[in-house]
């Protein structure tokens, strides 16, 4: 291998970071991404020996949070793998380059390693006027398409560049969209989220790295191996879910016992990612173990399907908190009320068929009195 | 006493297994409908127990499932008995391709729904409008299904519930997919409603004995109305 530029086990051996705690790594990493036993031993093997796998990183419409997610990291070298272990070419936040230089790194890496980059984009990208997000004078569009022609693969970080996040939400004004519907013909993996779990990340990196292709991906391109469940599936509170014992408001008993939190509009039942299983901020809590409902942000549309704190979502052209409920039980009034005018009106014009003297014509039947 | 000695005839409209169709049907609308709201918007009657001693959740979500499996292969019983079924039951009636069909709906909506006119609608199963509401009853079981089991695929490795793992990426999610399956239990709520009022006005108009024919099957039918089907054209379904 023409393995000029150091290995990631060499950078993270060079930063300090011991054997024991390199393989501690690898070991986490295949237990996330649901290897076998012998996959720890690819991952060590491609992490000593393979050289860094080169990044181009966009921002396009997006708040930088999933960037903020990864660099913050709790394991030191998940840490790492951002900033030193991927090839991080081109990364607008990070770079120490601006302006042309700047651009030229993402350009080089483009002519050097072309089949072989990694395409990382943050942010949907506006289609209704492509002005509506520009960098260095070109649209989101022009650089995603150009960048994206001899790229290996495409990975869209977060809910933006997955499905399109808030900048999506209906009216959506800059007509936002994500990666996978601007570009084709090469493979896209939604790394969902708002942000996306950091670990989640960085097992979709290390995963890249090892195996030199993508993740097995599920019907929304979501990696499987974190994103095959639901948050609810996997909860420490779905104990209490079953047993019927929900929260029902934010300082009753319920909430004080840990009850489920599915009545305070909790998306959980309705969300796909490892929340509950590889939480956040090194495995300390996550959101509804904190006492919060899921507000799904792993799930295209999220923003659509409010409110955060009503389970039911609105039902659209209905008015905002116009459940499916409260539509139902109006045209369940409706027929109600219907039956009961048709009910009378039938006593009324029925009449003769009523009293059994049906009007002669209407069929060949005479009545007979006996 | 009032009394009247009409000519009518005893005809064999619903066989065995088209009343037996029917009875677990309504069964399972009713048990999904009411564990299905249960489910949407739970009571939250227990207070200061823990989980360990209670499952009445679990136990509602287990038997809207239950219902949900014999509702669905009941549903296919009756697609299979629309093309093996007489000629009441076939699945012709149930789609109005012909325009004798469509020309019985108007009739329908003249005489039954607006009552501007007073004639004898001469279907002995259903009338065509009542088949092209069944017909649209018939998509909505099936939105119901491919949802339901879209859902219940997640969490599941059985073959069949893996055969919708399709339809929740089709929808563009869970929400949405929850939603549609929501909106629908609606669908078969109001169903029911007019369903139950319409047999009801059948046979207080008709006294054809619509009600019991569900239970025994059989329908006292005018003779004029028999000789009318008998000598009906083969371009017009039967039913």
């Amino acid at each position: 291998m023409e393995n000029q530029k150091p290995s990631f086990y060499e950078e993270v051996r060079g930063n300090g970071i011991s054997r024991r705690d390199f393989l501690k790594f690898c070991t986490t990493m295949a237990a996330f991404l649901g290897l076998e036993a012998s996959g720890v031993g690819q991952i060590v093997k491609a992490l000593e020996s393979k050289p860094r796998l080169p990044v181009i990183w966009f921002h396009f419409q997006e708040c930088t949070c999933c960037s903020e997610s990864f660099i913050r990291a709790s394991h030191p070298i998940v840490a790492d793998i951002i900033l030193n272990k991927i090839s991080l070419d081109y990364q607008e936040t990070l770079m120490a380059a601006s302006g042309v230089q700047a651009e030229d790194a993402y350009k080089a890496v483009m002519k050097k390693y072309p089949g072989e980059y990694i395409v990382m984009v943050e942010g949907s990208i506006p289609t209704e006027n492509e002005a509506y997000c520009c960098i260095g004078g070109r649209s989101a569009l022009q650089i995603l398409t150009e960048a994206v022609k001899d790229c290996m693969a495409v990975v869209a970080w977060g809910n933006c560049a997955s499905a399109g996040c808030v900048q999506a939400a209906s009216p959506n004004p800059t007509g936002a969209k994500p990666v996978h519907k601007v570009i084709s013909g090469k493979p896209v993996v939604n790394v969902q989220g708002c942000p996306p779990i950091a670990d989640v990340m960085a097992g979709v990196v290390v995963h890249l790295l090892t195996f030199g292709r993508i993740p097995q991906l599920d019907g929304m391109n979501r990696p499987k191996a974190f994103y095959s469940r639901r948050v609810h599936d996997t909860c420490y509170r779905r104990a209490n879910f079953d047993a019927g014992l929900f929260v029902e408001s934010f300082d009753d008993e319920g909430a004080k016992r840990g009850y489920c939190l599915y009545k305070m509009g909790c998306k959980g039942p309705v969300t796909y990612n490892s929340c509950g299983i590889i939480k956040w901020n090194d495995s300390v809590s996550y959101p509804i173990q904190s006492g919060h409902p899921c507000i799904g942000c792993a799930e295209a549309g999220f923003w659509d399907n409010g409110p955060f704190y009503q389970h039911l979502p609105g039902v659209a052209g209905f008015g905002i908190e116009t459940t499916a409920d409260k539509v139902g039980l109006g045209l369940g009034i409706a027929t109600a009320v219907g039956i009961a005018g048709h009910a009378i009106v039938t006593n009324i014009r029925k009449h003769k068929e009523i009293i059994n003297e049906p009007e002669t014509g209407s069929n060949n039947v005479t009545p007979k009195e006996s | 006493m009032r009394s009247r000695t009409i000519p009518l005839r005893e005809v064999h409209v619903w066989e065995m297994p088209v009343r037996i169709y029917h009875w677990i049907n309504a069964l399972c609308v009713t048990t999904l409908c009411v564990t299905g709201y249960l489910i949407g918007d739970p009571p939250a009657f227990m207070k200061g127990t823990e989980a360990y001693f209670n499952f009445w959740f679990g136990t509602v979500r287990f038997i809207h499932f239950i219902s949900a499996f014999l509702f669905f292969f009941n549903f296919i019983f009756r697609i299979y008995w629309g093309f093996t079924g007489n000629e009441f039951s076939r699945w012709y009636n149930f789609i109005p391709l012909k325009r004798c069909q469509w020309k019985e709906i108007l009739e329908v909506i003249k005489v039954d729904v607006l009552q501007v006119t007073n004639k004898q609608i001469d279907s002995i199963g259903h009338n065509s409008l009542a088949s092209l509401v069944y017909f649209i009853t018939f998509l909505i079981f099936l939105l119901q299904c491919l949802t339901g089991f879209g859902m219940y695929g997640a969490m599941s490795n059985a073959m069949l519930p893996r055969l919708f793992a399709w339809v929740v990426p089709f929808l563009g999610g869970d929400m949405n997919v929850r939603q549609i399956h929501h909106l629908l239990m609606w669908g078969f709520i109001i169903f029911a409603m007019i369903h139950i009022y319409l047999v009801f006005y059948h046979d207080y108009i008709e006294r054809r004995g619509v009600t019991s024919s569900m239970i025994g099957g059989w329908k006292f039918i005018e003779e004029d109305v028999i000789e009318r089907h008998d000598n009906k054209t083969e371009e017009c379904p039967k039913g």
